[in-house]
């Protein structure tokens, strides 16, 4: 990624690729391309584990502040040395096994998740200059890469040998293969719109400003929000987030797939939990949000990895928000959700894109009535006898 | 509408997040090693002995060593000897003490029924907590030293039923004083024949 396209570019804006070469340039030649894959590798796993590090701290602050209580404030300053506090508990813990579990099984299931959690990162576009792997089909290899952790759930809990284990891991599997529909009908007007299925083309895509000022993320057309809105509930559970966390229901199914794991491989399916909310966010960022473009142009001069970086926690902050307020659904009321609700109007969100015409109110208002007035007539059928609930006892 | 629900959700949560941080009285919890939350005044955890003075606690202790409280203790967790000797109690007349007063405080269930039958006043529940400890025999067997609090402590833990029975205990001493002043000759004000009739209830 030389040449002069770079020279373009601010310091700030080079300084990692600069810092990967000069490490890599100390290798021999040959060596060299594997060294800087490495330490692309290394740099993911770095950043990423720290944002896990100190995501599940934010979320248990802004858990406790939504509920009015302060968080863990104890160990270190704040309370900001908790999570190696936690990562030491976990890995000083005992590591059982039952003695009916399929071995390689238990042992595999973390291990995989992890792997297929973090695999899903190479295709995301960092910033200007930070695409680990090209692919031309990126967006595709992103998704069958996340397909491959239903695999790793099942495999806790089927080979956990354990009731509740493989309860939640046949939860799991109805939730994630049912979710997966929306998640891919949801972006399928981004493929259409951009017209092609490489991450770095679709940010190119969102590059620029209607008039001068509003960005031309597809967050901002109509299909795109709409279908911003669907992928994100779809990603919720898709990472297996409240409110729709079934798998690990631990009021009705103790933890689910995680039973009969404890120590480090118990932290390992929680990394992988926090690894997929972030892939999938960053999925998110790159498909609607303009990825590592700038909302204003004056402010291009800050470099365009920061400004992926602030949307990612906006979204990931959004996940934490959502958990802090709603409750979890059943497991019918989840299926229902996807069939019979997003998937319909995720089809009919596909009608609405591909409109390129002048018309810019006309386009909003007919994608208004593409998309919200299915929205109000299928969630009517659907909640019809359910609700509204009336209380008779409790205060409104 | 459909997702209103949601949104307002949201909307109460959001405003709990910004909240807490400007507003400390939203606050459901304290900090516990540092702030502790006052206790209900019925609250109570385990006996203790009450004492007239905070300087002298062995000598002005309110108990008689009559062994009630050993005898109803459902768990039998108070051991009690008496002592040999009598002392001047706070109405002036002699009477027994305690030489070994233990609750052992891993058997005790904190159910109060020694308080209720104490005919002294003598023994009441305190409210502490805090007596985790790493020696599980003698450190949790307390004697009448650790036991015994002055009524200060009392009048502190439960105010009012520390008044009530501080007020008795003044007239019933007053009594007892004006008794052994006045000459043994005179009779009470009530003819003693009246006291032998059925009280009204039982009439017919």
């Amino acid at each position: 990624m030389t040449g002069p396209e770079m020279a373009t570019d601010g310091y700030w804006e080079r300084l990692p690729l600069l810092a990967r070469d000069g490490a890599s340039g100390l290798f021999p030649t040959p060596w060299r391309e594997a060294v800087s894959g490495l330490i692309s590798i290394a740099a993911i796993l770095a950043v990423f584990g720290l944002v896990f590090a100190f995501l599940t701290l934010a979320e248990r602050k802004i858990l406790g502040r939504t509920q009015n209580r302060p968080g863990p404030n104890r160990t270190g300053p704040g309370g900001l040395l908790q999570p190696f506090a936690d990562a030491i508990k976990m890995l000083t813990k005992e590591d059982i096994i039952p003695r009916t579990a399929d071995r390689v099984l238990h042992f595999l299931a973390p291990v995989v998740l992890v792997a297929f959690s973090l695999i899903a990162f190479a295709v995301i576009p960092f910033g200007r200059r930070l695409l680990p792997v090209d692919l031309d089909s990126g967006v595709l290899y992103f998704f069958a890469a996340g397909a491959g952790t239903e695999l790793a759930v099942f495999m806790a809990g089927w080979g956990s040998r354990n009731k509740y284990s493989l309860l939640g891991a046949m939860r799991a599997l109805a939730q994630l293969i049912s979710y997966e529909l929306p998640l891919l009908l949801a972006f399928v007007p981004v493929i259409m719109a951009s017209g092609t299925l490489s991450t770095r083309g679709i940010v190119a895509a969102q590059g620029g400003w209607t008039d001068g000022l509003i960005p031309r993320w597809h967050v901002f057309t109509p299909w795109g929000f709409a279908g911003f809105i669907l992928f994100m509930v779809a990603a919720l559970a898709e990472s297996n987030r409240s409110p729709f966390d079934l798998p690990e229901a631990e009021s009705e199914l103790i933890a689910g797939h995680l039973t009969e794991y404890s120590g480090f491989k118990y932290a390992l399916f929680f990394m992988a939990e926090y690894f997929g909310m972030c892939a999938l966010s960053g999925m998110a960022v790159t498909l609607f949000l303009g990825g590592w473009q700038a909302p204003c142009a004056f402010l291009e001069v800050v470099p365009s990895y920061v400004w992926f970086a602030l949307k990612l926690l906006g979204l990931l902050l959004g996940f934490i928000w959502i958990r802090a307020t709603l409750p979890r659904l059943r497991i019918d009321q989840l299926t229902r959700l996807a069939w019979k609700f997003l998937v319909p109007l995720a089809l009919i969100n596909l009608g609405s894109a591909g409109w390129a015409g002048p018309l810019q109110p006309l386009r909003w208002a007919v994608a208004l009535a593409l998309v919200a007035l299915p929205f109000l007539l299928i969630g009517r059928k659907l909640t019809a006898g359910i609700g509204p609930r009336i209380y008779r006892y409790a205060a409104p | 509408m459909l997702g209103t629900g949601l949104l307002h959700g949201l909307k109460v949560t959001a405003k709990n997040l910004v909240g807490s941080f400007h507003d400390p009285a939203r606050y459901v919890t304290t900090e516990y090693p540092e702030v502790k939350a006052p206790q209900p005044e019925n609250a109570r955890s385990f006996p203790f002995l009450v004492s007239e003075s905070a300087a002298d606690p062995m000598g002005t202790m309110r108990c008689v060593a009559c062994q009630i409280c050993e005898k109803e203790c459902p768990p039998q967790c108070i051991y009690i000897e008496k002592s040999k000797d009598k002392k001047p109690g706070p109405d002036g007349r002699m009477q027994l003490y305690p030489a070994v007063f233990d609750i052992d405080i891993s058997v005790c269930m904190s159910c109060q029924i020694c308080v209720e039958v104490c005919p002294f006043d003598a023994i009441r529940m305190d409210q502490i907590f805090e007596i985790a400890t790493t020696e599980r025999f003698s450190a949790l067997l307390f004697d009448r030293e650790k036991l015994a609090k002055p009524n200060a402590y009392y009048h502190q833990l439960h105010p009012t039923e520390a008044a009530e029975v501080d007020a008795r205990r003044q007239a019933a001493e007053a009594k007892t004083r004006a008794k052994a002043a006045k000459p043994a000759s005179v009779q009470p004000p009530t003819a003693p024949g009246a006291k032998a009739q059925n009280p009204p209830g039982n009439a017919p």
